[in-house]
């Protein structure tokens, strides 16, 4: 165990350790003790930004399962601490702000930090892991504490329908991953990340590339809450603001955008997978900005733009796999789409978690989150205001912010698909930059309705709960932590550019070299300059006009949505599966021997016929006899008769002539002790039958009556009939050796001293049977004599 | 001979199947008996139905019997005959506390409780 491990397993520990200093040191809120660690964590990574820097990386190995190839490897490269410090970095600020968010005397502190420190563990597993189910393992376990999360306040039914939602989802894609895992393990013969990327290529026209690749990217796009997969995280908003922020704008639902970005080199060489990521990102970010307009709750809007913000992310990441393809001369610009995911996504988590947490606030504050509610709160809450102006801003691309500076980059991407001509696509190639500016207009209209709907216009206090008034200030450090970071990134994008974004680069394009991120600030008059004036203009004139365009959202009635959708599958899937089990599993012993018969039926038949095994082979047959003749129609008569017997003693007086006329075969093919014991316990069994039922009272309700014929009974017994018939003579016409029974003959007299062959082997040779035997009577008859004298009545129970 | 006992075998099988889709207890036990006859005398004739002596040694005869089967069947028809007299008891005292034979009548399972 290095310390590398220790740093990563120390969440883990630490959960552990919660509800003991909960219970203990009750007095100071639980959140201070957790809130050392995440900082301490950021400190220890943040020191290996001079490694992966230059280049470097680091590795360490401890063995779990060698012999499945299966070892808790870590591997911190650019890509893997640029996660890292994000995961640590805001998980230290969400901390802090909820210590002031969660009432010490309310809520149960301890299952929410034991929960968040759980995530907080598995979200450090993934990224930094380098073994692909160890990296599955921790993505189930983002899974499982995002459930818990979601379903904090678990007396709420919505947070509970919530947290069903977000599970079924992310584990089915999960489960998803799982596969496309174990296929990437097939192909490449390890499941290690970097030994797989160092030898990826080779098997691109293997026959398992694509379902893995598909398999995979279910996985990441239900994570990330892609199109049409996004509809678990608007109804993750039940979840407590600190782990909205957190989880579902900051962290998890970026484990996705990991996955695709850390995957690239290996499946990125096939065209399909830059189809397939920039598309799914594409029609992401254009469902989940147009939707967000619609929102009115603060939460809602934030949740269908972080969807929106996660399709830009993983539509550049689609359009950085081009780069795989096309090197050479415009190296740089495909590059450049790489980039600016990169820088985005560090972008994207520095206002959307501001954003989140102001509206935090407002809600701490007024008691609401509806912004039908909310308005003038600018005066109340000045310095929520404040961070709300440098997010929604920066979330809508304006200058100076630094949400303008990965907007700008992620148009010139776009427009350089049109320019260069990638994959032959030069007409459907305008829809990319088309999508991409149609798409930033409703993110400039969402900000600005989140930014002005909430804060200016007229306040209407009588309809809040609480009178408005400015949160503590801890609770304010953390958006102002942020907020800040916002505009530094925005001014001086530059100190992120060698230190994180060209090691994360790197890792992503790892044939890339020579690379050199430099991210201007004024890059002159351009397309993408014109194209966000445009977005500035549009954006503007549709947000005044909004009252008069926005009955388009109602042209689609509610139940024709996804969730709609979604609600009925489930509903489908549960009705569907009882309606089986209703019509297969009736509670008739009848039917299940039906069902078991004809299985039989069906499978025997089946399997004479497909192998051919059928063969009639009259050679070794024994000659036949006047006796047998007669004992067999005396036989088939009588079991028939059995069928039309009316009164039960008959049908008990021709059972009995049955077993009579078995020993009687026993005698004519020279079984004595056979046709002895045949006798006997045909006799005994008789008479029990009569003891039981002749003995009987007769039931007022039961009258003796033939059976009534039933023509799939008949259908089903004629069956049975003709398969033992047929397989008993295939059986006898194929002897593929002789019996072993001249070792019995031989041996009977020389080596046990008995000259009845069978008592010898009952007793001698295969002594064991008859032991297990004489128990299986001693249990019959125990349980006979205690069903007989337990008389527990359904009253005494 | 192996031919026709094969025929007598599928015969009983038939009717124990048809006994055992019925109704009433007491038939679907009758079914059960007719069934192991039929498997006893199957393991039978599947152990060959050609001539020889009687499994005794004191014969002196140049073949015997296979003794085989013979002891496999032995085994089997105690066992079944152990198997039907609990079943019995086992109706006889349904009978008895749910006054019904009729396995109609008996179906349920945890939906029509």
């Amino acid at each position: 165990m290095s310390i590398l491990h220790w740093a990563i397993f120390s969440p883990f520990i630490l959960a552990i350790l919660v509800p003991l200093l909960y219970k203990r040191v009750g007095r100071i809120h639980t959140g201070w003790f957790v809130l050392v660690l995440p900082v301490l964590l950021f400190i220890y990574f943040f020191q290996f930004i001079s490694v992966t820097s230059m280049g470097d990386s680091i590795r360490e190995n401890v063995s779990w399962i060698p012999t499945l190839d299966i070892g808790i490897d870590f591997y911190i490269d650019g890509l893997g601490l640029l996660f890292a410090l994000l995961i640590t970095g805001i998980g230290s600020l969400v901390i802090l702000y909820s210590i002031f968010y969660l009432s010490k005397e309310k809520e149960k502190l301890n299952q929410f930090y034991v929960y968040l420190l759980l995530f907080m563990g598995a979200m450090l597993g993934i990224v930094l892991s380098d073994n692909l189910i160890v990296l599955y393992m921790f993505w189930e376990f983002t899974s499982l504490s995002s459930f818990l999360l979601i379903g904090y306040w678990n007396e709420r039914e919505k947070s509970r329908n919530g947290a069903q939602k977000s599970m079924l989802i992310t584990v089915f894609g999960g489960l998803s991953m799982l596969g496309g895992f174990v296929m990437l393990g097939l192909m490449g013969g390890t499941f290690s990340i970097r030994a797989l990327i160092a030898e990826s290529g080779s098997w691109t026209s293997h026959s398992l590339f694509i379902p893995a690749m598909l398999l995979i990217l279910l996985g990441a796009f239900t994570k990330s809450a892609q199109f049409p997969f996004h509809i678990w995280l608007p109804d993750a908003m039940e979840a407590p603001t600190p782990v909205s922020a957190y989880l579902h704008s900051a962290t998890m639902v970026k484990a996705g955008i990991y996955l695709v970005a850390r995957l690239s080199p290996i499946f990125a060489q096939i065209e399909l997978w830059f189809w397939i990521v920039s598309i799914a990102g594409l029609l992401t970010l254009c469902w989940g900005s147009f939707f967000a307009v619609k929102q009115t709750d603060l939460k809602g809007i934030l949740a269908f733009s972080t969807v929106s913000q996660l399709g830009l992310i993983m539509s550049l990441l689609g359009l950085g796999a081009a780069a795989l393809h096309y090197d050479g001369l415009d190296d740089q610009l495909y590059m450049a789409a790489t980039v600016a995911a990169v820088f985005h996504l560090i972008n994207h988590a520095t206002f959307k978690g501001s954003l989140f947490m102001a509206a935090g606030i407002i809600d701490h504050e007024t008691g609401t989150r509806d912004i039908r509610k909310l308005g003038g709160l600018m005066t109340y809450l000045p310095v929520t205001f404040t961070i709300t102006v440098i997010g929604a801003f920066s979330m809508a691309g304006l200058p100076p912010f630094n949400g303008f500076l990965s907007k700008e980059m992620f148009f010139t991407s776009m427009v350089n698909v049109v320019n260069l001509n990638i994959f032959d696509m030069e007409t459907w190639g305008y829809l990319f930059p088309a999508a991409a500016w149609i798409a930033s207009i409703f993110t400039f209209i969402y900000s600005m309705i989140l930014l002005f709907k909430t804060f200016t216009g007229k306040a209407q206090l009588d309809k809040l709960e609480k009178e408005p008034h400015e949160a503590p200030i801890g609770m304010l450090i953390s958006p102002i932590v942020l907020a800040a970071l916002v505009i530094t990134f925005g001014l001086f994008p530059n100190i992120l550019s060698t230190t994180l974004i060209e090691p994360a680069v790197s890792s992503i394009q790892p044939a890339a070299d020579h690379l050199h991120v430099h991210i201007s600030f004024w890059h002159g008059f351009g397309t993408e300059v014109w194209m966000t004036i445009g977005v500035i203009v549009l954006g503007i004139l549709l947000y005044l006009s909004l009252s008069r365009w926005n009955s388009i959202y109602h042209i689609v009635p509610e139940r024709f949505s996804l969730n709609a959708l979604y609600d009925s599958i489930l509903k489908m899937v549960n009705n569907g599966s009882g309606f089986i089990a209703k019509a297969v599993m009736k509670g008739s012993i009848r039917s299940y021997l039906i069902y078991i018969f004809a299985f039989f039926i069906l499978m025997m038949a089946f399997s004479l016929y497909h192998k051919g095994a059928f063969r009639m082979n009259t050679e070794n047959t024994a000659p036949i006899g006047v006796y047998e003749i007669i004992l067999a129609l005396v036989m088939i008569i009588g079991s028939i008769s059995i069928l039309f017997a009316k009164s039960r003693l008959t049908s008990i007086i021709i059972l009995g002539a049955v077993g009579y006329t078995v020993a009687l075969f026993f005698v004519i093919f020279r079984a004595p002790d056979l046709a002895l014991t045949q006798l006997v316990i045909e006799t005994i069994s008789v008479a029990l039958f009569l003891l039981c039922f002749y003995h009987l009272p007769k039931l007022a309700s039961r009258k003796e009556e033939r059976m009534t014929f039933k023509l799939n009974n008949a259908v089903i017994s004629i069956g049975v009939g003709l398969v033992v018939a047929l397989v008993a003579l295939s059986a006898q016409s194929q002897k593929f050796f002789a019996p072993i029974s001249s070792f019995y003959l031989e041996n009977a007299y020389k080596e046990a001293g008995g000259k009845n062959v069978v008592n010898v082997i009952l007793v001698d040779f295969r002594g064991l049977d008859t032991m297990f035997e004489i128990a299986v009577l001693g249990i019959a008859a125990l349980g006979i004599f205690a069903m007989i004298k337990l008389r527990l009545t359904r009253g005494n129970k | 001979m192996e031919i026709v006992m094969a025929a007598v075998i599928g015969i009983l099988f038939m009717c124990a199947t048809y006994l055992m889709l019925s109704k009433s207890i007491l038939r679907i036990i009758i079914g059960t008996s007719l069934l192991s006859h039929g498997a006893h005398l199957l393991i039978l004739t599947m152990g060959g139905l050609k001539g020889g002596s009687v499994p005794l040694l004191g014969e002196g005869a140049n073949s015997y019997a296979d003794p085989l089967p013979q002891a496999l069947i032995l085994t089997a028809i105690v066992i079944s005959f152990g198997v039907t007299s609990f079943l019995l008891v086992l109706a006889y005292r349904t009978y008895q506390e749910l006054g019904t034979d009729d396995m109609e009548q008996l179906k349920g399972n945890d939906t029509h409780e």
